[in-house]
């Protein structure tokens, strides 16, 4: 609410003037505090994961961007209240989170504007596919932070190892939406390159379903070359290691293609372009317009195409945008865009689940609203050999009743772990595309049981990810993905063809296993006609003489050596591209070569020495100049420039 | 009470020695079972009712589609041959549930439900030439008689003529060994397909008025029902008259009692009934008898596809019986016994029945 400034009271109602003088700007930073559900901080345990989940956004972005092997430390600590001990971590309503990564660093003068002032950074104004998009995730946690317990953030960050680690303690001025640094100094860190993130906010922690854990495990799997490690506020500390030894392909940037546009972007670009007439504009300004095009597109529209850009305004700029959308354009180019790639999610799904068949399917690039996405889909099925074993041995012994069947009678279903440009997706699940996708397969085709308007049921986790350049949120706290048919459509064809492979899987396994029991069906068989014989002939007879003529006739007649290659042999991944099949035997099929990465405990400067030695060869993931932090270890090596920019 | 038949017990025996013989000599044990299906039954003419043919399928025990068939085969005439040394009779469940375990230390059944072991006994009684009767193995008492007829059950005498309106439960098994008709005085035997019919017969005292004996199996009659009917026929030369609902499926009850059904042509011999009579409902009965058409019900397409499929059994061939089923086809309605009760409730035995008989109105 605004204060008065005017504040006499009249029955009659305010007059303009009065009115006029209540109108005032509001300030981003205070439209968030009134709103900070939209940002993702509608209750304190969702505030807990989403300040967790801006701080690793961003040190993966950063990394990668700067060609560093990702490397982070995530650590929650339940903290008292007024300089009070720490209570129970499950009765805890203040936690200290610190995130820590071993990335390029940030150069001193932008600090705390990276921490202490909304929508500030590098990812909004250029179409690039990466986590962050509007440059709200890490301020906004910063200032629900100061808005809860009053405390700054403080960073500490370091460019290389020639230069000094800076530390900061930053707050955000709410109205003016300006940081306020409270202290600065050089200090001493024992990393040699990085940022340290430490936030105090109110919160709760709870294991679980969108918990900060599960946050942690989807991330490693969507992340296979990264390294994580998690220090739970229980002080327990999970290590996920890295799978995959070098950085996706760096995504390119783009211009926006005309479909994508609307009309107020239309006349906003015609008034901030360089361009000094308006053909020269669209081919420059715009993807997949040529010179020629550009032409076309201003002869269809009756505009010269030598007109000032800044003059096309009004009809003639609405015209303008009606000939662009009927003009047949090219679709956006797709190397901006940089999957996971179905060897790293096999390796990632490998890792983090237990199963007996593994799948993954990266879509060929498709256009929504001229944004370029990539649609890839997984699945894990199986509750994988250990844990068959374990449930056979715990099996009850007892026989079936009418009605019964083996197997297990709860009806569990499938897990869908959905992901946005490598992000995990932990709220609104029904609202996405991606579950509506994965209710719409029709999983009974592949041989898993599916209820009406349920996902698929089973021991299953189905992984769908999203890159894009512009991934279309439904909220800003960026949970679920927008509906569109386009991206609908991908989601299902992937689905459907990582479930025909499971389908083949599931069909072929059935088939072994059938074979096998045909031998025994008969050996059980053979014992019940052998019962049934001596006591029809009152037990005049020579049982086990029969027996062992039985037991001739039937390996004569099922043939050993047929059966025996029917029954596994056959089962192999064969036709079955990106896939790892999981059995008592061994792992056949694409698996990853496991890292040499031994961390039992955060170690953090000598383990910040070994990736980064490794990030020096991978030199084809750092082409980009600014990366100049290729890590050949200490010398020359410059401080890569700017996280945000 | 039940009495031992040598004869079943050592067919029974000899399918042990049929799977010894066979595996003394190496070969896959077999089971000659006759068909069951309207492909192999023929209608003779002559003698006027079904006869089962000659196709048989081998069953086999080391064949994995017939296997598990095999082994219950054997374990149910197990079952069959342990009631002929106890001498006892039971019933198709109980075959079931003794013949029911789990298989060495799997969590396979030899048996998940009663609809595998059913069959498995009519295979039995087929292949073996046998009846169920012989098995001692009994079906539910579905059927009720009353009329002038005295029958000795167990040592018990029964007159059928002082049951009131309730009458005499069927026993399944009526062979002359478990079941004497001791005194016969009646003129006729009513076989009615619905017990509500029957029940409003009873009530009148029909059976009392015009001397004759009211069976009913409440639907298709079950076995005993039908060699009921068959003993009081042949050992007590009485017509048997049949009274069911004009539709296909009353009809083919008709049949059943007079030509044996196509599951149990083998028992043809001695169910089937060839002369008794079709008393009613025929489809030329709406019009004689001044039915409003809207007392019935429009053939559904299961009515029609069965109708079809009567007219063309080898024993529908008689040109009356061809017009009988036109004429429903035709109307496209069918008539319920109960539809009578519009003109008045005791329509059936006043005006109806009365004048069927008079007229000697029935198809043969």
């Amino acid at each position: 609410m605004t204060t008065k400034t005017n504040s006499k009271p009249r029955p009659a109602g305010k007059t303009a003037d009065e009115m006029g003088k209540q109108q005032r700007e509001i300030s981003v930073s205070e439209f968030f505090t009134k709103n900070r559900h939209l940002l993702g901080f509608d209750n304190p345990r969702k505030a807990l994961l989403t300040c967790v989940k801006e701080a690793v956004d961003n040190a993966l972005d950063a990394s990668e961007e700067a060609g560093i092997l990702p490397e982070i430390v995530v650590k929650l600590e339940a903290v008292g209240e007024g300089g009070n001990p720490a209570p129970a971590v499950s009765q805890a309503t203040r936690f200290r989170v610190t995130i820590i990564d071993y990335g390029p660093g940030i150069v001193r003068e932008v600090i705390p504007r990276i921490f202490a002032k909304l929508l500030y950074g590098s990812k909004f104004h250029r179409l690039r596919m990466s986590r962050g998009q509007q440059g709200i995730g890490i301020s906004a946690a910063g200032m629900y932070g100061q808005l809860t317990t009053g405390k700054p953030v403080k960073i500490i960050s370091r460019t290389g190892e020639k230069q000094p680690a800076h530390y900061f303690e930053v707050q955000i001025d709410t109205k003016k939406n300006e940081p306020i640094i409270l202290e600065k100094k050089q200090i001493e860190w024992e990393a040699h390159r990085g940022t340290q993130v430490t936030i105090e906010l109110e919160g709760k922690y709870q294991k679980g379903r969108a918990s900060v854990d599960e946050y942690m495990e989807l991330s490693a799997i969507s992340n296979p070359h990264a390294q994580f490690t998690y220090h739970a506020p229980d002080g327990e500390i999970k290590v996920y290691p890295r799978t995959i030894q070098h950085n996706p392909e760096p995504p390119k940037e783009i211009k926006p293609h005309p479909y994508g546009i609307e009309l107020g972007m239309l006349l906003k670009m015609l008034q901030d372009t360089k361009s000094h007439w308006l053909a020269g504009f669209l081919s420059a300004d715009f993807s997949r317009v040529s010179t020629e095009t550009a032409t076309d597109i201003c002869k269809a529209a009756g505009i010269s195409p030598k007109k000032r850009p800044r003059d096309v305004v009004g009809h003639e700029a609405e015209k303008l945008f009606k000939t662009i959308q009927a003009t047949k354009l090219m679709a956006p180019p797709t190397n901006c865009l940089s999957p996971i790639g179905e060897k790293a999610i096999l390796a990632g799904l490998f890792k983090q689940i237990k199963g007996d068949f593994y799948t993954a399917v990266t879509r060929p690039p498709a256009v929504y609203r001229g944004n370029p996405f990539v649609i890839e889909a997984g699945l894990a099925w199986g509750r994988g050999p250990e844990q068959a074993a374990l449930d056979a041995a715990n099996a009850q012994k007892a026989p079936l009743a009418e009605g019964e069947s083996h197997g297990n009678d709860d009806n569990e279903l499938a897990r869908v772990m959905r992901f946005a440009n490598r992000v995990p997706l932990l709220y609104q699940q029904s609202a996405c595309s991606t579950f509506k996708a994965v209710l719409d397969t029709t999983w009974k085709n592949y041989g898993i049981p599916q209820s009406r308007g349920a996902p698929p049921a089973g021991p299953m986790v189905v992984f769908v990810h999203m890159a894009s350049v512009w991934v279309p949120f439904t909220s800003e706290s960026k949970e679920a993905i927008a509906d569109y048919d386009e991206i609908r459509k991908e989601i299902t064809l992937a689905l459907r063809e990582a479930g025909r492979r499971l389908g083949v899987f599931i069909k072929r396994r059935a088939r072994a296993h059938a074979e096998s029991k045909r031998r025994d069906i008969f050996e059980l068989y053979i014992e019940e006609v052998v019962g049934a014989c001596k006591r029809l002939k009152g037990g005049n007879i020579a049982e086990s003489k029969l027996r062992s003529q039985l037991t001739e006739i039937a390996k004569k007649v099922t043939g050993g050596m047929k059966t025996d290659a029917l029954l596994d042999k056959n089962a192999g991944p064969h036709g079955l591209p990106h896939s790892i099949i999981v059995t008592p035997e061994g792992i056949e099929g694409e698996v990853p070569v496991e890292g040499p990465v031994t961390v039992t405990e955060a170690a953090p400067a000598p383990a910040a020495e070994a990736p980064a030695a490794k990030a020096g060869k991978a030199k084809k993931a750092s082409k980009k100049p600014t990366a100049k932090a290729k890590a050949k270890p200490a010398k020359k090596s410059k401080p890569a420039k700017k996280k945000k920019k | 009470m039940a009495k031992r038949h040598p004869a079943v017990e050592k067919k029974l025996v000899g399918l042990a020695d049929l799977v010894i013989d066979a595996a003394a000599r190496k070969k896959d044990p077999a089971i000659a079972i006759p068909v069951r299906s309207l492909s192999n039954v023929t209608f003779n003419v002559k003698k006027g009712f079904i006869e089962m043919g000659k196709n048989k399928q081998m069953r086999t025990f080391f064949n994995v589609g017939m296997a598990k068939k095999f082994m219950q085969t054997m374990l149910v005439a197990d079952a069959l041959n342990e009631l002929q040394k106890a001498d006892l009779t039971t019933s198709l469940r109980e075959i079931y549930y003794r013949t029911k375990h789990t298989m060495g230390d799997s969590h396979e059944n030899t048996f998940d439900d009663q609809a595998e072991s059913d069959p498995v006994i009519e295979d039995l009684e087929v292949g073996l030439s046998a009846l169920r009767e012989e098995f001692h193995v009994r079906a539910e008492n579905a059927g009720t008689i009353i009329g002038p007829v005295v029958f000795e059950d167990d040592g018990d005498k029964v007159d059928c003529a002082k049951l009131g309106k309730g009458g005499y439960s069927v026993p399944s098994i009526v062979e002359e060994e478990y079941l004497k008709i001791k005194k016969c005085t009646a003129d006729f035997v009513l076989l009615i397909e619905k017990g509500t019919q029957w029940n409003r017969l009873a009530e009148d005292k029909f059976w009392r008025k015009y001397n004759c004996i009211l069976l009913t199996g409440n639907g298709q009659p079950p076995r005993g029902v039908r060699r009921l009917a068959r003993r009081l026929h042949e050992e007590k030369k009485l017509p048997v008259y049949v009274l069911v609902d004009n539709d296909p499926w009353g009809y083919y009850i008709y049949s059943v009692v007079k030509q044996g059904s196509i599951n149990l042509a083998f028992e043809s011999q001695r169910m089937a009934i060839p002369d008794a009579k079709f008393i009613g409902l025929s489809s030329a009965d709406p019009e004689s008898y001044d039915l409003p058409r809207n007392v019935g019900i429009k053939l559904n397409d299961k009515d029609i596809s069965r109708a079809k499929e009567l007219m063309n059994y080898a024993w529908f061939q008689k040109k009356e019986w061809q017009v009988e089923i036109k004429r429903m086809l035709t109307s496209g309605l069918k008539y319920e016994l109960d539809a009578l009760a519009n003109k008045d409730f005791q329509y059936l035995t006043k005006t109806y029945l009365p004048k069927k008989l008079k007229d000697r109105d029935w198809l043969d």
